[in-house]
């Protein structure tokens, strides 16, 4: 007497099989899911915006007129605000991955900074917005300027520099380091003259992805207080800015009141898409040249 | 002057021959009862050796037995592992390495290093060679270009990379990279060179250039190897130690420990009968 | 010196000499190697000043905060009215606008997230995931600015023509089109949480004539159980604290309310209402916008914290 009835067993097979085909379709179709919306969001975007982007959208002021407005400002202001923010979050996350992996004793300190750093990543970035607003733009008495908002974006996107640069120096075979104390050099030296630039590549990566998070973040920007309508445009990190997912930002609301508005914030978002793109493929790039050159 | 009618005497052993060099030549390395614990594991007991400039001093002897370890302690790279603890001393030119005061940085100046595998640094040629001299405040060009060449010439390689100095060095053979981690380390022109299997990861013709090399270095340097192979150590050095378990077995001239090793276990080792 | 050293003696150019001499005269040398720990330590605590200073900020404006309400009728209170002259602070509108956004955004993420990792994990070929993979990357490199103007122009007006009744604003919307900005990270936790489940085991079942639906969701699935669920709890966390999509297509309406066709405030969308409004210090106001943070600020982390213990406490040895 068998336990197992082979010909029962082998009639439900069939059905078994049958189920495992229907799954697949039914997982293939939940990816599918996100890259249908993709498409369609992009679509969405290019037809709403595309029309309206020409020279006179780049390079005009704001304006409450859709006809007349132009996002320069909002550019030269991403473009001063990633000035702040990238020399920032690059010394500070940069020396933060050195102190963890070279420095740090593997002990209490350093593991409750890697807690701190991880945790800090999760913090919404509107919490960071009130930081900002409390501390740099009223506190140190800024005001909503580009000094005031880089810095905030850039203790924002800290932890990922921190975290791409510490995976960066980690990869650096440790006989790099054993030959350059071999030759008497110190543990600065090594660090300087080695280790930061064979992780280089690694850390740029990560620079331009947190860059690239950076330019399109909103709510800390509109939280420290950029105005709906600004019209000059910045001359430093002194002034008052906006930047260009804030403008999307008043744009999209006020298209109740005026049509024209979302055309107007369609069209920078393909502009702020185009970038994106263009600062991920550079990191992209840099990623597959330098990789596994050991 | 009974040195000079053994020097003159053509029946005279081999082993006394040796022994008269010993008696002229200085010791640089000189280990009194060294130990050394990973942890909780004891890889080395009571190491006592003197190891004399000018020679090609073998060190030899099965996995694990505590070679590489003694190696990497003599200058005090072993300290790389966080859990380890030393006591003894290991007198290098009549001091104490492993005293506080002295610093690593310039024991490691006058103690260059060759690691088992190649290990140059993804930069050009000319600035792998540089960056020792640079390190240690070297800026002028052409000092530097001086010393480029004399190390690359040094560590016979120069003939092979002189015109590409700007490629990167993982564009050599494993070979030639470890000719050029050599050259790296003569640019500093170290007083001892310590070579840790220098030759596992290189095919037999690179390995027999390199053990040309160390033949010619010898005349200026004082160098010890590590080495998994027997012929090579007997092929290249005057003298050499065998380690089994942390402890040294038997130290002598090469030719003895080859020919009339005194110890039993020596003799297994070396007639193959474990390792 | 060093020059002349190297002219005298053509045949050996003395480095060892010269080395010994820069030593001496660079004993600065020793003093940078001192202070380098140091300065990055101190750079390596801003992270810390950074939470510090968050975490203060917040605790000290609160509490000034529930000098003026008291602690109870913050959290039990169902009316907000910040504004005019008899203002009501009582939180739960906005909890309840979060917590519904939450809702709708992992009732889309979870299933489709969970669903498109099993896909890329369990039944694509190498070639499929390759081209996927980056393309679910594009999802989540999108700015979250761009997924609140989608769901105010694109999935209202779209969702309207099946639910007649829907407001312009409203939290149905910006809740689907969060869990659909959360698919991505669901998917790829949850499918590297997959992928380092060993093949073994999955050979060891696939051996005995199972089917790999079988496998997958008896072996693999309950295997990485701890990194799916964590997945689940980062997700969650970040729909809590999602800030544009829903102050964009959620509106500004405090309805105390269960209903998702209704406008509905966040807290984050609060917070982003009352800052641009240029609230002045020390009125009510101003203070309730702290403590509407520290509130968020207190549920993320709980999540956050969550999602870590999770991974570790039921991290799988293989």
């Amino acid at each position: 007497m068998k336990y197992i009835d082979s010909e029962q067993v082998h009639k439900k097979m069939g059905s078994r099989l049958l189920a495992n085909s229907l799954a697949k379709t039914i997982f293939f179709l939940a990816t599918l899911f996100g890259l249908v919306v993709l498409i369609v969001l992009i679509y969405r975007v290019l037809a709403d915006g595309l029309s309206w982007i020409n020279m006179d959208f780049l390079m005009n002021r704001l304006s409450t007129d859709p006809e007349k407005a132009g996002i320069w400002g909002a550019i030269v202001g991403t473009f001063w605000l990633m000035l702040v923010v990238a020399p920032v979050t690059m010394v500070l996350g940069v020396g933060t991955a050195i102190y963890l992996e070279e420095y740090a004793a593997k002990g209490r300190i350093s593991s409750f900074i890697k807690t701190n750093i991880s945790n800090l990543a999760g913090v919404p970035s509107v919490v960071f917005g009130i930081l900002g607003l409390t501390v740099f733009a009223r506190a140190l008495d800024l005001g909503s300027v580009v000094l005031a908002g880089g810095l905030t974006m850039a203790l924002l996107v800290l932890p990922v520099v921190v975290v791409a640069s510490q995976e960066a120096i980690r990869a650096v075979p440790q006989f790099l380091r054993e030959a350059s104390y071999g030759m008497g050099a110190t543990k600065w030296q090594t660090i300087k003259n080695v280790v930061l630039p064979a992780a280089l590549p690694g850390i740029l990566t990560g620079l331009i992805l947190a860059l690239s998070r950076a330019i399109g973040e909103t709510a800390p920007l509109v939280v420290i207080g950029i105005p709906a309508l600004l019209i000059p445009v910045p001359d430093g990190i002194f002034d008052k800015f906006t930047i260009l997912p804030v403008q999307i930002y008043y744009w999209t609301i006020d298209s109740a009141l005026v049509a024209e508005y979302a055309n107007l914030a369609a069209a920078t978002i393909v502009i702020l898409l185009i970038v994106l793109f263009a600062m991920n493929s550079i990191a992209i790039l840099i990623r597959n040249k330098f990789q596994k050159r050991y | 002057m009974p040195v000079m009618t053994e020097k003159t005497n053509p029946n005279t052993k081999i082993a006394n021959v040796s022994q008269k060099a010993t008696e002229n030549k200085k010791v640089v390395y000189n280990t009194k009862d060294l130990n050394l614990w990973y942890g909780e594991g004891h890889a080395l007991k009571n190491i006592n050796l003197a190891i004399n400039e000018n020679e090609v001093t073998a060190i030899i002897g099965p996995s694990g037995c505590g070679k590489s370890t003694y190696i990497k302690t003599l200058n005090r790279m072993v300290e790389l592992v966080p859990s380890v603890r030393i006591s003894g001393e290991i007198l290098y030119r009549e001091r104490n390495i492993l005293d506080k005061s002295f610093k690593v940085e310039d024991l490691r100046t006058s103690v260059g290093m060759v690691f088992q595998k190649p290990n140059p640094f993804p930069k050009s040629i000319y600035e792998n060679v540089a960056y020792g001299p640079k390190i240690h405040g070297i800026r002028d060009k052409k000092i530097l270009d001086e010393i480029v060449e004399k190390s690359l010439r040094g560590a016979a390689i120069w003939d092979e990379v002189k015109d590409r100095l700007n490629q990167n060095a993982y564009g050599l053979s494993g070979g030639q990279q470890q000719r050029l981690c050599i050259a790296r380390c003569l640019a500093i022109e170290p007083d001892v060179i310590l070579m840790d299997e220098p030759t596992s990861a290189l095919d037999p013709i690179s390995t027999l250039k390199v053990e040309e090399l160390v033949q010619e270095l010898k005349e200026e340097f004082s160098i010890i190897i590590v080495t998994h192979n027997m012929q090579q150590a007997a092929r290249i050095s005057d003298k050499t130690a065998f380690f089994l378990n942390g402890e040294v077995i038997e130290f002598a001239e090469t030719d003895k420990i080859f020919s009339t090793p005194s110890d039993k276990r020596t003799e297994d080792y070396i007639t193959g009968r474990f390792g | 010196m060093a020059r002349s050293a190297v002219q005298h003696d053509n045949k050996k150019l003395n480095v060892s000499e010269i080395i010994q001499q820069k030593k001496k005269s660079r004993s600065v040398n020793n003093y940078t190697e001192k202070l380098i720990p140091k300065i990055l330590f101190g750079i390596a605590a801003i992270s810390v000043f950074t939470t510090i200073g968050i975490v203060l900020t917040l605790i000290t404006e609160t509490i000034a905060f529930f000098k003026d309400v008291p602690f109870i009728d913050f959290f039990t209170g169902t009316e907000l009215k910040p504004l005019g002259e008899n203002a009501v602070f009582g939180v739960l509108p906005l909890l309840t606008g979060t917590i519904i956004s939450t809702l709708i955004a992992m009732l889309v993420a979870i299933p489709v997230g969970l669903m498109t990792a099993i896909f890329l994990s369990e039944y694509a070929s190498e070639k499929t995931r390759k081209v996927l993979k980056p393309l679910l990357e594009i999802l989540a490199g999108i700015p979250t600015i761009v997924y609140g103007f989608f769901a105010f122009t694109f999935v209202t007006p779209l969702l309207s023509s099946f639910i007649p009744d829907l407001e312009p604003t409203n939290i149905l919307s910006p809740g689907i089109v969060m869990g659909i900005m959360i698919i991505p990270m669901v998917a790829s936790l949850s499918e590297d949480a997959m992928s380092s489940v060993p093949n073994a085991m999955r050979e060891g079942a696939l051996a005995l004539g199972a089917t790999k639906l079988e496998v997958t969701w008896k072996v693999v699935v309950p295997a990485a159980i701890s990194g799916i669920i964590a997945s689940f709890v980062l997700g969650i966390s970040r729909a809590i604290g999602e800030t544009m999509i829903v102050t964009i297509a959620s509106g500004s309406s405090k309805n105390f309310t269960f209903d998702v066709t209704q406008s509905m405030q966040t807290m984050t969308a609060y917070i982003v209402e009352v800052t641009g409004g240029e609230a002045a210090a020390g009125t009510t106001l101003y203070y309730s916008l702290y403590a509407v943070a520290m509130t968020l600020f207190v549920f993320t982390l709980i999540m956050n914290l969550l999602a870590q213990y999770i991974s570790r406490k039921f991290r799988e040895e293989y």
